[in-house]
């Protein structure tokens, strides 16, 4: 139970409404992101780099320096920003095709070098702003605007396991897979993305929180069929967890 | 000279002048993906920056090194990347992007053989794409082509006061001849840039006392794209009425201009001297700015020249940019070399022999 | 124990809060709002745990909640 606390607003989110659809994720992940940002007391030394999908309008409901960036490429943008203002909190919020699609070099690389920056990586299993097409996450069997039989391992290969394949660098130092379907999940997901730009603000390195987030529109149409979709489906193939806790 | 003793020059490759340049001008971030002709410059890079304590990166491509230097500059930072022709058609995205958001960046293209993979030989065939976009959009880029390795330094140390003066990114526009020959520069003339810095209020470095700012360049409220681009037709009208520069030599009273810019200028000029000795009332028009180009330098030369030569190692980009200027009222011809190879300066007599009148 | 305060115009009705209210205090309105959708409402006279599970929950910061042992003024109504 939560007693002595008012629960308002984050100070680190705009009072304005989202575009997003009823029931998704990214509504979730943006307050948590803002209230960890203001229990660390940093919104004045944060860039954020917003990427191109759904959250492509997310430097709407920020209220810190946010810049958009070329799809995928938000991680080599992020590097620099870091690169040469070091005092600063730099993180990164992209999707499934932003980060594990176009942006899959940036993403390894960035990881390789150790980059001293937070990823807060929004795993929905496909690409919702374009129209429900196929995403690197999508699971097999899974029906796409280009998979509309499904997704089939023969030709559209299996779902990437990002956090899997960043495990083996030594560069990174922590690696959790969250959700946000129910609060006992979106406690953990505070917990973790907390300790995520905990990572940075001690100087420690490469720090991700992949988040299976909820897409009513195209997973299920429904809120109730999107939520279940992450318990029964999406967290048998991503399972929770940490993959990598070098601290 | 400083105590009636000559000045000191260093004999450096145009690539290294470049790097020098950059670093003098206050660079403060540089990446760049190994690719001939260039790759000295990038090592140059390497130890320079480090050994001035700012940053430099070896991206995992072109397209990576393009964004960092997006990133660099939303930090107000100066910023370059460099690369030659294929890495600079990678960089075409985050290019319109830069220009989008008004962020200054110093492109540096050492332009090779094409298209494809091509060669490693140089050429000029990257014009068109450095003039007319190359990227998506309506946008354009400043830039500037060196003739000697030490207006190489020059120009690139102009590169940053100018594209942070308009906000816009800037292309040095060079090539592999360029890039890898050796010419003595007198440093001491080029002093590291340390005030006269322009304010970036714009910067994204926190939201210190001030409101929070972003920098992106999707604008879907209705009108607000318009007005971003008639913004920046705006700002590229102003740089066209101030920043256009050329060399002009023996162009006054002329009857014929050979017009030719970086390398092949250099030969033209051999072959321009060597014809006014025979009596051959000829000069050069040596574009510096392609763009902007020199269009009112050329209509005025119109008056009295009733014949251009055009010469390019490429199938013919320049050349178009000259008959628009021109507008009819002299002859235009055009001599090009293409995939690498250059004219010799007696093929270039030969074709005015052939055209003079 | 507590009080939570719905934004209605802000309110999507995606029915998370409904969903994971563990005292079932959370029903849809009858009214619809400015976004043409009947948003949540806390049930007349329903108990309130101070669970703060539906603040958590809700994507579009509509629920804001007020402890009973909190002696700080309420903010206030949001229309």
């Amino acid at each position: 139970m939560i007693s002595g606390r008012i629960l308002t607003k984050p100070k680190s989110l705009t009072d304005v409404p989202t575009h997003y659809c009823a029931g998704c994720g990214h509504g979730i992940v943006h307050r948590i992101v803002a209230e960890v940002i203001d229990e660390f007391d940093i919104r004045e030394k944060v860039v954020a780099v917003a990427p191109v999908g759904c959250a492509v309008l997310a430097y709407d409901y920020w209220n810190f320096d946010t810049t958009e960036s070329a799809h995928g490429r938000c991680l080599a943008v992020a590097t620099a920003i870091k690169r040469t203002m070091p005092d600063n909190i730099v993180f990164t919020y992209q999707g499934d095709g932003d980060l594990a699609a176009i942006g899959t070099a940036e993403t390894i690389h960035a990881a390789n070098r150790g980059e001293n920056l937070t990823v807060i990586f929004v795993n929905n299993g496909v690409y919702a702003m374009t129209g429900g097409q196929m995403a690197p996450t999508t699971l097999i069997g899974q029906k796409t605007a280009t998979t509309q039989n499904g997704r089939n391992a023969a030709c559209d290969g299996n779902p990437l396991k990002v956090l899997e394949m960043l495990a083996v660098l030594d560069g990174v130092v922590y690696l959790e897979r969250v959700s946000v379907e129910s609060p006992q999940n979106i406690i953990k997901t505070k917990r973790a993305i907390k300790k995520a730009f905990g990572n940075q603000l001690k100087g420690r390195g490469f720090s991700m929180v992949e988040v299976l987030s909820m897409c009513p529109t195209y997973t299920g149409r429904s809120v109730e069929a999107s939520v279940r979709w992450i318990k029964e489906r999406m967290s048998k193939d991503y399972p929770l967890g940490v993959y990598k806790d070098r601290v | 000279m400083k105590n009636n003793k000559p000045a000191k020059k260093h004999l450096m490759t145009g690539n290294e002048a470049i790097g020098e340049g950059a670093v003098r001008a206050g660079c403060d971030f540089y990446a760049g993906y190994p690719i001939t002709p260039q790759n000295e410059l990038t090592a140059f890079m390497s130890y320079r920056m480090r050994q001035k304590g700012r940053v430099f990166l070896q991206s995992e491509s072109e397209i990576s090194a393009i964004n960092m230097v997006f990133g660099a500059s939303v930090a107000g930072k100066r910023a370059m990347t460099s690369s030659s022709s294929p890495g600079i058609s990678l960089k075409q995205e985050g290019i319109s992007y830069l220009a989008a958001c008004r962020l200054p960046a110093v492109i540096v293209n050492v332009m090779r053989g094409g298209p494809g993979l091509g060669n490693i030989a140089p050429s000029q065939g990257d014009y068109f794409q450095a003039t007319k976009g190359g990227g998506h959009g309506d946008y354009h880029m400043i830039v500037l082509a060196p003739g000697s390795v030490e207006e190489a330094m020059a120009l690139t140390m102009a590169a940053f006061d100018l594209s942070d003066k308009y906000r816009v990114p800037a292309m040095i526009l060079t090539d592999g001849v360029l890039g890898q020959m050796m010419e003595p520069v007198e440093i001491s003339r080029y002093r590291p840039k340390t005030s006269g810095f322009i304010r970036k209020p714009w910067a994204l470095t926190g939201a210190r006392s001030r409101p929070a700012q972003s920098i992106k360049s999707l604008l879907l409220k209705p009108g607000a794209l318009e007005d971003l681009n008639i913004r920046l037709q705006k700002v590229y009208a102003e740089i066209k009425n101030k920043e256009s520069r050329y060399e002009a030599y023996y162009c006054d009273g002329a009857k014929f201009i050979v017009a030719a810019y970086g390398s092949v200028s250099r030969v033209a000029k051999a072959a321009v001297k060597s014809l006014r000795a025979k009596g051959r009332r000829i000069g050069l028009l040596r574009p510096i700015t392609l763009w902007p180009f020199p269009e009112q330098a050329l209509k005025r030369m119109t008056r009295k020249a009733k014949n251009f030569l055009v010469i390019e190692m490429s199938a013919g980009q320049m050349v178009e940019d000259v008959r628009l200027a021109v507008e009819g009222r002299s002859g235009v011809h055009f001599l090009g070399r293409m995939g690498g190879g250059i004219p010799s300066q007696n093929e270039i007599e030969q074709e005015i022999a052939r055209l003079y009148r | 124990m507590g009080k939570i305060r719905i934004n209605s115009e802000r309110c999507k009705a995606c029915g998370l809060c409904l969903m994971y209210c563990p005292q079932g205090s959370i029903i849809f309105s009858d009214k619809i709002n400015k976004q043409g959708v009947k948003p949540a409402l806390f049930k007349e006279g329903a108990k309130c745990a101070g669970c703060a599970f539906c603040v958590m929950v809700c994507p579009d910061c509509a629920i804001e909640f007020y402890p009973d042992d909190n002696p700080e003024e309420e903010q206030n109504e949001k229309q």
